[in-house]
């Protein structure tokens, strides 16, 4: 290749998010159902070995996949693949680039490997993918090189009420900053442990830098149009598909319903006939010590 | 005159953005209505196997091919130039194009995100420095039918081209603030073609 190609920029990495937008990236944890993701119109798909609905259920710890299971999905479907890895381990992430992951998810459905610093993700060529409960933590992790944010909701619960909370809490503040004065936002960043600099870029363009996605929680086709209208850059569906009665009818009816956010009539349409949804959990019910979103800083 | 960007998914806000900067009007178009609407068509950057298979869902597929055969201009960025693409390499089975554009464009040619890339390039037609160009899983063109004008290439590669109303890049120059190829489909391809009346 010519010397003027550069790999891994932040627009590069960016950008890749920019192209997942309106779209629904769906867990898988195995090459089938990886296939019918990608027949049921997914952008992507995020190999793991199990859903976080199980991970929840199981308990133990848990890692990043086995490359084989990632390679074998990277194999069989023309959709970019992302895989997730602990938060803080950046061996783990070290991996996942070094066998061509196209995203990382520095994930806190997995154990966490570091309890104080995440990832250093400007390190990597592969963007990274991060999650986030409210500005300051989105705002943390681009300053720390994430290239893309997901609000964290609470993975495995098929309950979308954490989601809401997150995707209201980032839009709020950002909503808040847009109409402080300029030397208001000094305290905004302190109380947002949040860079300045990027603090100031939300407050002049009203948004993120990065695109930004839902996740955790989301189970019909209703959700994730409710999620593009409290504005979703697009969705993340985990065990919502796949634990579900009817699971490649249902993501195909979660893609439309992204896609027509703003018609009722068509959301209804692809509510019918789905079968059964994932049974799902009440996050209230969850002791606080196994709520997946706590995790990150 | 107004122009639409395919708004199934995808990068569609930047399209937008870099056509209002070129002085038309841009509508988002989902519906068979709204595609009735537009004089022109943009297909923006995103995956084409998820905005084929919508376009189809939602009625739009054969509306899109009827309206490209009658000449309707149409620029595609990245999927969109493989959904212009009358044959396409590493597709998934069953995967449809628009087509309308004689070439064969390769899926993710350069490769997969951590092969992704930006670099200068020359674009026939603009005037001014080199382009910034930004591939993202990219495709490029491996064979191009006669009567198809090869406007750019990397490493040998067609990645930008035109036949007649029909302009393709494999690159996303809506992720730039530079708007010179957005300005040459408005002004060079649409305008001409409204003009004898398309």
């Amino acid at each position: 290749m010519a010397e003027t190609h550069v790999t891994g920029t932040s627009r590069v990495k960016r950008g890749m998010a920019e192209m997942l937008k309106g779209g629904v990236i769906m867990d898988v944890v195995n090459a089938e159902q990886a296939k019918i993701a990608e027949d049921s119109g997914a952008v992507a798909v995020m190999a793991l070995e199990r859903v976080p609905a199980d991970i929840r259920a199981q308990g133990g710890v848990a890692r990043m996949s086995d490359p084989d299971m990632i390679a074998e999905i990277q194999a069989t479907v023309s959709i970019p693949v992302m895989a997730k890895a602990r938060i803080g381990h950046f061996v783990e992430a070290q991996v996942l680039q070094a066998i061509g992951v196209d995203y990382i998810d520095e994930s806190e459905v997995l154990t966490p490997a570091d309890y104080t610093h995440h990832i250093d993700k400007w390190n990597f060529t592969a963007p990274f993918v991060c999650g986030a409960t409210n500005l300051g933590e989105a705002l943390r992790r681009i300053n720390e090189g994430a290239a893309m944010i997901r609000s964290k909701g609470e993975a495995g619960t098929g309950d979308v009420s954490n989601a809401t909370t997150h995707m209201r809490s980032i839009s709020d503040e950002i909503r808040k900053l847009t109409s402080m004065r300029e030397d208001e936002l000094y305290v905004a960043a302190k109380e947002l442990q949040a860079p300045y600099e990027l603090v100031k870029e939300v407050a002049q363009t009203g948004k993120l830098p990065v695109v930004l996605f839902t996740a955790g929680g989301i189970a019909t086709p209703a959700d994730a149009s409710m999620m593009m209208q409290l504005g979703a850059d697009g969705v993340f569906v985990g065990s919502g598909i796949f634990k579900s009665g009817d699971p490649a009818k249902r993501a195909a009816a979660i893609v439309k319903s992204v896609t027509f956010y703003n018609d009722p009539k068509v959301v209804a349409e692809q509510s019918r006939g789905l079968g059964e949804a994932m049974v799902g959990i009440n996050v209230a019910d969850i002791p606080v010590p196994h709520r997946l979103a706590e995790r990150g800083w | 005159m107004i122009v639409g960007v395919l708004a199934l998914q995808g990068d569609v806000r930047e399209h937008i953005s870099a056509l209002s900067d070129c002085g038309v009007g841009a509508l988002e178009v989902r519906t068979l209505g709204e595609l009735n609407s537009v004089q022109a068509l943009v297909i923006p950057g995103g995956e084409s196997t998820t905005i084929s298979k919508l376009a189809r869902a939602f009625d739009l597929f054969e509306a899109i091919q009827q309206r490209i055969k009658a000449g309707m201009p149409v620029y595609g960025s990245c999927a969109g130039l493989i959904l212009l693409a009358d044959r396409v390499l590493d597709a998934i089975v069953g995967q449809e194009s628009f087509g309308g554009l004689d070439v064969t464009a390769r899926r993710n040619a350069f490769g997969r995100q951590v092969d992704s890339f930006e670099s200068d390039i020359d674009f026939k037609g603009l005037t001014g420095p080199k382009f910034r160009a930004i591939f993202i899983r990219a495709p490029w063109i491996e064979e191009c039918g006669e009567g198809v004008e090869v406007l750019a290439q990397i490493d040998n590669r067609p990645v930008a081209v035109r036949s007649g109303n029909l302009l393709a890049t494999s690159f996303h120059p809506e992720l730039t603030r530079d708007n010179r190829i957005h300005r040459y489909f408005v002004e060079t391809i649409c305008n001409s073609a409204l003009r004898i009346g398309v």
